[in-house]
């Protein structure tokens, strides 16, 4: 038998962790639910000699390849763009790369100013003040007086420029186009017992030096002094409701396989844009047959990824390859819409230094690039430690019969039904794909690549799970309102990136973490009256 | 038991002719091959979750080429591998990915690339800081975002 919490937060990555730090100032009771376990730095790939092949097995991004036991199984045949999360204290900021950029004014505000989708109900000023109070939690290297975006502080210096900075930012001041130091959830000095960044180049397998921001080692710890109970190898089934259709609490599995029921006041949901959807699916009864808070028919829809193109380019000369963080620069030179462009919205490009043989060898094996037989060799050798490149990160528009819905017959090690990805890329985006990899090729090219090769659409770049509770005024139009509680239940709220409107175009962490503390703020300043 | 067993003698002796056919030894660059003892002892150990997959890559080999892979003639082992990435199936991923993580892990063939044999913790690596005045263009050009309406409400 639990002790009831004044309040459970299910899910302990990027947001749970930032809501559950900034709620432990109330003095209620906080607990939360994770269905993974914490990882240990020394765990961590680079640690070994088999440092790129572990990224190829038990630290995948995609939780169907990894097939770790804190993972649950994802039915994504229906989509071209395969998933990629992590379960676990700190979520998918263990496995990010730590680009770490805010979304725009204007990211806000796209049907007034593009006519397309809908407006958020807050605005960039709103989340100003959270997303400068999560840069100073997470620790953000970067450069003051970027033009892309209104002013900013800087809390770190930023992430060194390297040969590859160096050389990609030269070809874009050749072509007057925008360029900048990346805010980087790296400390690049010694930062709130962090140690600085060493350059291992191998953040997206887990940081062992601690240099990333990852929130077990940045709000959790801090979270957990202020006495919130964090409880990991706990999955959630469902949520449940009382005759007053309020949540009171969760049925989950323990360690042990053990149904365990933790009574709540309140219930924060923190699991992603596919985590979230599933849960409150599971959650049906016979007071909400299609789901709890789904009264729009909205929770599951609208799922946004970003499409990702990866245009990389071989060099003649030597540049940084597998060593510093694969993060370096970025450019929103067509972030804004341009309609000559031929679609609505825009992209950030993240520019992005080598890889490792391993690495190296796959992608250009997997683009008839590198060989077999004699020649693989030298093959290699002209793309190893001699490659740059760029991500483009399309902004992906909402579109309802982007799915996330439950499979009628894939389960989790627990019996739970596991959720079911059903995506089409539109045609907005296509175009944008388009664009970015003409425009990637010409910056390389510029930057002195005598070859050029991409991917586009990225087949495993689904990273970034958006929209599939989105926020409104609308009850019927949206799943939370502007502060994130539920429009059906009161005393439920929701702070990952099932809340997003839109996509914007650029790494989502900042934005969600910023609406967790958001979020946190509405609650503790509406104690009085939450459930109104 | 290691995922080793999975394996019989035939797809063991066909699985080191195909690392060896995808990756051959160079004097040239001082490397061995991937069918090189110990790196293919490597590949085999590390199979993992993978090595139900390398023996239906194995046997489709075997359909593509007649019979036992490793009995059959260079040529034919030549066709077949062709036929086989032909069909770009992820099959040949598989087989490739087995082979390439063991191998560019080896400590010869790490060195041949210029690479200290050692995991990237907790040494690190050295990165030029760069010259931040290759900034000064971006600035003169001025500001890029755009201002968005005040928010009213939806």
């Amino acid at each position: 038998m639990t002790i009831p919490v004044d309040v459970l937060i299910i899910g302990a990555g990027a947001s749970g962790a930032a809501i559950g730090w900034s709620l432990a100032d109330t003095r209620m009771r906080i607990a939360c639910l994770e269905q993974g376990d914490w990882i240990k730095p020394s765990d961590y790939p680079s640690t070994g000699r088999d440092w790129e092949a572990r990224q190829l097995g038990d630290f995948n991004i995609n939780p169907n390849r990894r097939g770790n036991a804190a993972d649950y199984p994802i039915n994504e045949a229906g989509s071209p763009i395969k998933i990629a999360n992590f379960n676990g204290v700190g979520g998918g900021t263990i496995l990010y790369a730590g680009h770490f950029p805010r979304m725009h004014p204007s990211d806000f505000r796209v049907r007034a100013l593009d006519g397309v989708a809908d407006d958020w109900p807050i605005d960039y000023a709103t989340l100003e003040p959270y997303y400068a109070q999560n840069d100073r939690m997470m620790g953000i290297a970067g450069l003051a007086g970027d033009p892309a975006y209104p002013p900013k502080a800087a809390v770190m210096p930023p992430l060194p420029l390297g040969k590859t900075g160096a050389t990609l930012g030269r070809a874009m001041n050749t072509l007057g186009w925008h360029w900048w130091p990346s805010d980087s959830a790296m400390a690049t000095e010694e930062y709130e017992g962090r140690a600085r960044c060493i350059n291992l180049g191998h953040c997206t397998g887990g940081c062992a030096q601690g240099a990333k921001a990852s929130t077990d080692i940045t709000y959790w710890p801090q979270a957990i002094r202020a006495r919130v109970e964090l409880r990991t190898r706990c999955r959630v089934r469902e949520i449940t409701t009382n005759s007053e259709g309020m949540a009171s609490g969760a049925i989950y599995y323990d360690a042990d396989g053990a149904e365990q029921f933790q009574a709540a006041e309140i219930v924060i949901l923190a699991c992603n844009g596919i985590g979230t959807p599933r849960i409150l699916l599971n959650s049906a009864s016979p007071h909400h047959p299609d789901g709890l808070a789904n009264s729009s028919g909205l929770v599951g829809k609208n799922l946004m990824f970003h499409p990702y193109a990866a245009i990389r380019g071989a060099f003649d000369e030597p540049l940084d390859g597998y060593r510093g963080p694969h993060i370096c620069t970025w450019s929103q030179q067509f972030y804004e819409t341009d309609l000559s462009r031929g679609f609505l919205r825009g992209y950030t490009y993240q520019f992005s230094r080598g890889h490792g043989p391993v690495t190296t060898a796959l992608w250009g094996m997997g683009l008839g690039r590198i060989p077999w037989g004699a020649d693989h060799h030298r093959a290699l050798r002209r793309g190893f430690d001699r490659s740059a490149g760029m991500l483009a990160i399309c902004e992906d528009l909402p579109e309802e019969h982007n799915t996330v819905t439950l499979d009628p017959t894939l389960r989790d090690a627990n019996g739970i039904p596991a959720p079911k990805i059903d995506y089409t890329l539109s045609e907005n985006s296509r175009r944008m794909l388009d664009h970015a990899v003409a425009r990637g090729s010409e910056i390389l090219r510029a930057a002195g690549a005598r070859e050029v090769a991409f991917e586009s659409p990225m087949q495993g770049a689904g990273w970034h799970l958006m929209g599939t509770a989105r926020m409104g005024r609308d009850r019927s139009r949206s799943v939370v309102n502007e502060w994130g509680r539920c429009h059906d239940v009161k005393n439920l709220f929701i702070v990952d990136g099932s809340v997003f409107v839109t996509s914007g175009g650029v790494n989502p962490t900042a934005t969600i973490q910023a609406l967790a503390l958001y979020v946190a703020d509405n609650i503790k300043q509406r104690l009085a009256n939450l459930f109104d | 038991m290691t995922e080793d067993h999975r394996l019989t003698a035939d797809e063991r002796r066909s699985l080191r002719c195909l690392a060896g056919i995808m990756i051959p030894a160079s004097q040239e660059y001082r490397v061995p091959g991937a069918d090189d003892d110990a790196i293919f002892a490597d590949i085999v150990s590390s199979l993992g979750t993978d090595a139900r997959l390398v023996v239906a890559a194995l046997q489709r080999l075997a359909a593509l080429s007649g019979g036992i892979f490793a009995e059959q003639s260079g040529a034919q082992q030549l066709l077949a591998c062709e036929a086989f990435r032909n069909e770009r199936s992820p099959l040949v991923t598989v087989l490739e990915r087995v082979t390439v993580q063991c191998y560019y892990r080896d400590d010869r063939v790490m060195q041949s690339l210029n690479m200290e044999p050692r995991p990237p913790y907790p040494r690190g690596f050295e990165v030029e800081s760069g010259d931040w005045s290759l900034l000064d263009p971006v600035r003169a050009r001025g500001r890029i975002y755009r201002d968005a309406p005040e928010n009213r409400g939806d």
